[in-house]
């Protein structure tokens, strides 16, 4: 076989294919979903693989190159996503119709299909395959979780299935990589071959019908064109043939009310022959295992607890063993600071260099311990099969406020981050239901918003213990993310009886038998997601960082001396540093007065002053309202704006003595204490609900296709900051605090 | 309302067990054992539970139900399903 391959001359949707000189190979890899394909993906592929979108839609696209055979280039594996059916309920049957198809710009149509069929689920794993069959492109299924099966009693024969339905059937172990080179091979061997089709067969009545629109009309179509035509949701465009269409829906549903079903019911009459056939069964034992362990993990009264206790179990992990990582990148910006500062001359440059961008995106680059360690435990909940447990526990209370339960598992990763939250809800089907869990996404607190608390608590909460374990801290914590919890079940209610008014959603859940986690699997989702943060650090975060930098400085005060000011700067850090000293501590505000003066005078400072008669009345001053504006670019921002304007300079870490000391010891113009335990808490509050994340409202506006969507997200959710934050600031007054 | 059928379902049991009269997916008790007669309904939903196999002849099983009562969890065809009593309301079964 040479490396030169045409494409098949089916493919002829595809007219640059079929010209293309030299092209590799592109295979489709198939499956429902749980069937083993991203493990058997990541075998093929190693981890030579890309992960991006398709055009328009956020359908993840993952694409890895496939050594064939050695003397071949590399084939394009194409990991589509995981599917029930082909008929284009949701996005994702869409996009993987479209793949087949050869309607993806850019990607021709595959030379071949693997299809994935887990043989504990046969029968329903053999739905998409007859649909594939259908399609006509060569196709090799592989055989996953034979032994699983052996274990229930359900012996497979390959050869059997592999002569009824007219393709290779290759049994495959790919974590052991058994059977790959014989998958290799056959995939070869069907290049070039047309599927045989499934060989189902319908009604005399609705044969007749097909037949009809076959001939009838000016263009003749095939069968599997009139098929297909005849049970669409839409109607075709072309009148005589809608006409056509039209009138033979009516005179079969005059037959059988439920005429839609008949294809769908007969393809599964046809595989229970098939599996009749080729599946021997076996005594096996009366529970699985996954049985039993659902026994208690799903259990009336065990199974929320247990939810609860993985929740807090999660959460606590984050808060604890993050630190260490935390403090090594903070220290590791931090030298990297001093390092570039001392080997540059004094100057506005090495300010931009060191405060500007090394001090933002290392403010950023800190949280991502804790962001890989969500993602670690989110891609192991969701791996081991224990996601959809969940949303089966929690979908009765979110369908208390029109939620899906599947709305759950989009949600607990925004605590995360919402970006690949939102981008999770593309697993619910119906586009209002969707839209609503967008739209609350944001409020679950996300690890951006961590350093903000984290700053708070250990300025003004910190110390303090309930019980001798239970520190204010975490409870003030936890505090924060049910409030966030409790306003987005309010928003969900209001916007399913209003804008977004729609039926209960229905849920129809598979869940899957539970499994032992992927390393593989679970490492590549956190690598791609925290390439994801990583891209934005580097691109919105240090963009934001310079911005920032350039409002803070300039305009320069006419006499201020940029060498007096840098070695005021140093100064103060070194104070800060030594700050448990009393006169580390009591040099702190005079220098922050003194260059205080010179951020009052920049652009960041107007602004501040600008809006702080509107932010006075939630207890914030001026210096506080430009960290909120440079927070409304992204949330962690707050704790280096802070830096910047209490002059901290190096110290970035929302923990660190310094900054801590600087917010406590902020004094107002009239000598009052700026930062007080209640102003703290208005400020976490307002950041609990505001919507300060420009990254979520650019993928939004992607999602939802509209400005619309993510501008009246950012209006609803900021005056509702704003009222919260009133509240609380103005209630905690009448109550007496201050 | 919901209750009151769960509570009929519970006592006519027996005697509807006994004759094989269809009735939904959504008043079985649980463990209960039958067989699908059909999927009534239209739309995404009905189309989604046929092609996940509930089509009439498949051997359905009532495992359990949520702790707050809805969804159910039920086996068809080897593997589990969640689906709500609403859903369930629209599959008629028949005992065996």
């Amino acid at each position: 076989m040479s490396s030169v391959l045409e494409s098949p001359s089916l493919d002829s949707q595809n007219a640059d294919a079929k010209h293309a000189p030299a092209r590799p190979l592109v295979i489709a890899l198939a499956g429902n979903p749980n069937a083993g394909k991203t493990t058997l993906f990541n075998s093929l592929t190693g981890l030579r693989q890309k992960v991006a979108n398709y055009p328009g839609v956020t359908v993840e696209r993952k694409e890895g190159s496939w050594t064939i055979a050695s003397d071949l280039r590399s084939a394009r594996l194409i990991d589509l996503p995981g599917l029930y059916s082909l008929d284009a309920a949701s996005m994702d049957e869409r996009i993987a119709r479209d793949v087949l198809t050869g309607n993806i710009p850019n990607l021709p149509a595959p030379d071949a299909i693997v299809a994935v069929v887990d043989a504990t689920n046969l029968e329903r794993n053999l739905y998409l395959v007859t649909q594939l069959l259908e399609y006509g492109r060569p196709l090799v299924i592989a055989l996953t979780m034979v032994d699983l099966a052996l274990k229930r009693g359900l012996e497979i024969d390959a050869n059997e299935l592999a002569e009824s339905l007219c393709v290779p059937v290759i049994p495959v172990t790919a974590q052991q990589r058994v059977g790959l080179d014989d998958l290799s091979k056959a995939v070869l061997r069907v290049i070039g071959r047309k599927a045989e089709g499934a060989r189902w067969r319908l009604s005399d009545c609705t044969e007749c019908e097909l037949m009809a629109l076959m001939s009838g009309g000016g263009d003749s179509i095939d069968r599997q064109t009139a098929l297909r035509t005849l049970y669409a949701d839409e109607l075709p465009q072309d009148d005589g043939l809608r006409e056509a269409i039209e009138s033979a829906r009516e005179r079969l549903a005059h037959i059988n009310v439920n005429w839609w079903q008949e294809p769908l019911i007969a393809r599964y009459d046809w595989i229970e022959q098939i599996s009749s056939r080729a599946v021997k069964k076996h005594a096996a034992p009366r529970l699985s295992t996954t049985e039993r362990i659902d026994r208690i993990l799903t259990h009336k009264f065990f199974g929320p607890l247990i939810l609860i206790a993985v929740m807090l179990l999660v959460f606590q992990t984050i808060f604890s063993w993050a630190n260490l990582p935390m403090d090594l990148v903070d220290k590791g910006f931090g030298r990297l600071g001093e390092a570039v500062g001392s080997l540059l001359a004094p100057g506005l440059f090495r300010d931009l260099l060191v405060d500007g961008i090394i001090a933002g995106v290392g403010g950023v680059l800190v949280f991502l311990p804790q962001i890989l360690l969500l993602f670690f435990f989110i891609a192991i909940l969701e791996d081991t099969g224990y996601m959809a447990r969940a949303a089966f526990l929690m979908d009765r209370l979110m369908r208390g406020v029109g939620l899906h339960g599947k709305a759950f598992m989009p949600l607990l990763s925004s605590f995360a981050c919402a970006i690949p939250g939102i981008m999770a809800t593309r697993t619910i089907e119906n586009p209002k239901d969707r839209l609503a869990t967008i739209m609350i996404a944001p409020f679950m607190s996300c690890s951006a918003r961590l350093p903000v608390y984290t700053l708070m608590i250990a300025a003004f909460f910190s110390g303090r213990k309930f019980f001798g374990f239970l520190s204010v801290g975490a409870l003030m914590i936890m505090a924060m993310y049910l409030l966030g919890i409790m306003v987005a079940i309010g928003v969900a209610w209001v916007l399913k009886r209003t804008i977004l008014k729609a039926p209960t959603p229905p849920l129809v859940l598979e869940l899957p038998p539970y499994r032992v986690p992927n390393f593989l699997t679970i490492s590549q989702m956190m690598i791609s997601r925290a390439w994801l943060f990583l891209k934005r650090a580097g691109t919105v975060i240090m963009a934001i960082s310079i911005i920032l930098w350039a409002l803070a400085t300039f305009p320069r005060p006419p006499q201020a001396n940029v060498v007096n000011n840098d070695a005021a700067v140093a100064q103060a850090t070194k104070a800060g540093e030594e700050s448990e000293t009393d006169a580390g501590v009591k040099t702190a505000p005079g220098l922050a007065g003194q260059s205080g003066e010179q951020l009052s005078q920049s652009y960041a400072g107007r602004a501040g002053h600008l809006i702080e008669p509107v932010i006075r009345p939630l207890g914030f001053d001026w210096k506080m309202g430009v960290a909120l504006i440079s927070s409304f670019a992204a949330r962690e921002t707050l704790v280096s704006t802070l830096s910047v304007i209490y002059n901290v300079g190096k110290d970035r870490d929302s923990s660190s003595d310094s900054l801590v000391n600087a917010v406590r010891e902020a004094k107002r113009e009239d000598g009052s204490p700026a930062w007080t335990p209640l102003v703290a808490l208005s400020m976490m509050v307002f950041f609990v609900l505001a919507m300060q994340c420009m990254s979520t409202v650019a993928v939004v506006r992607r999602e939802t296709n509209s400005w619309r969507w993510p501008l009246f997200m950012i209006a609803y959710m900021t005056v509702l900051a704003y009222i919260a934050s009133f509240i609380t600031y103005q209630g905690g007054r009448l109550l007496g605090f201050n | 309302m919901e209750i009151a059928e769960n509570i009929n379902a519970l006592f006519g049991r027996t005697t509807e067990q006994i004759s094989n009269a269809p009735r939904s997916l959504d008043i079985l008790p649980i463990g209960a054992q039958a067989r699908v007669t059909g999927v009534t309904g239209s739309g995404a939903i009905a189309r989604r539970l046929l092609e996940m196999g509930v089509v009439p002849g498949a051997p359905v099983r009532v495992i359990k139900a949520a702790p707050l009562g809805d969804p159910i969890e039920v086996r068809v065809r080897g593997y589990h399903l969640a689906l709500r009593r609403t859903e369930a309301k629209t599959i008629s079964v028949t005992s065996d």
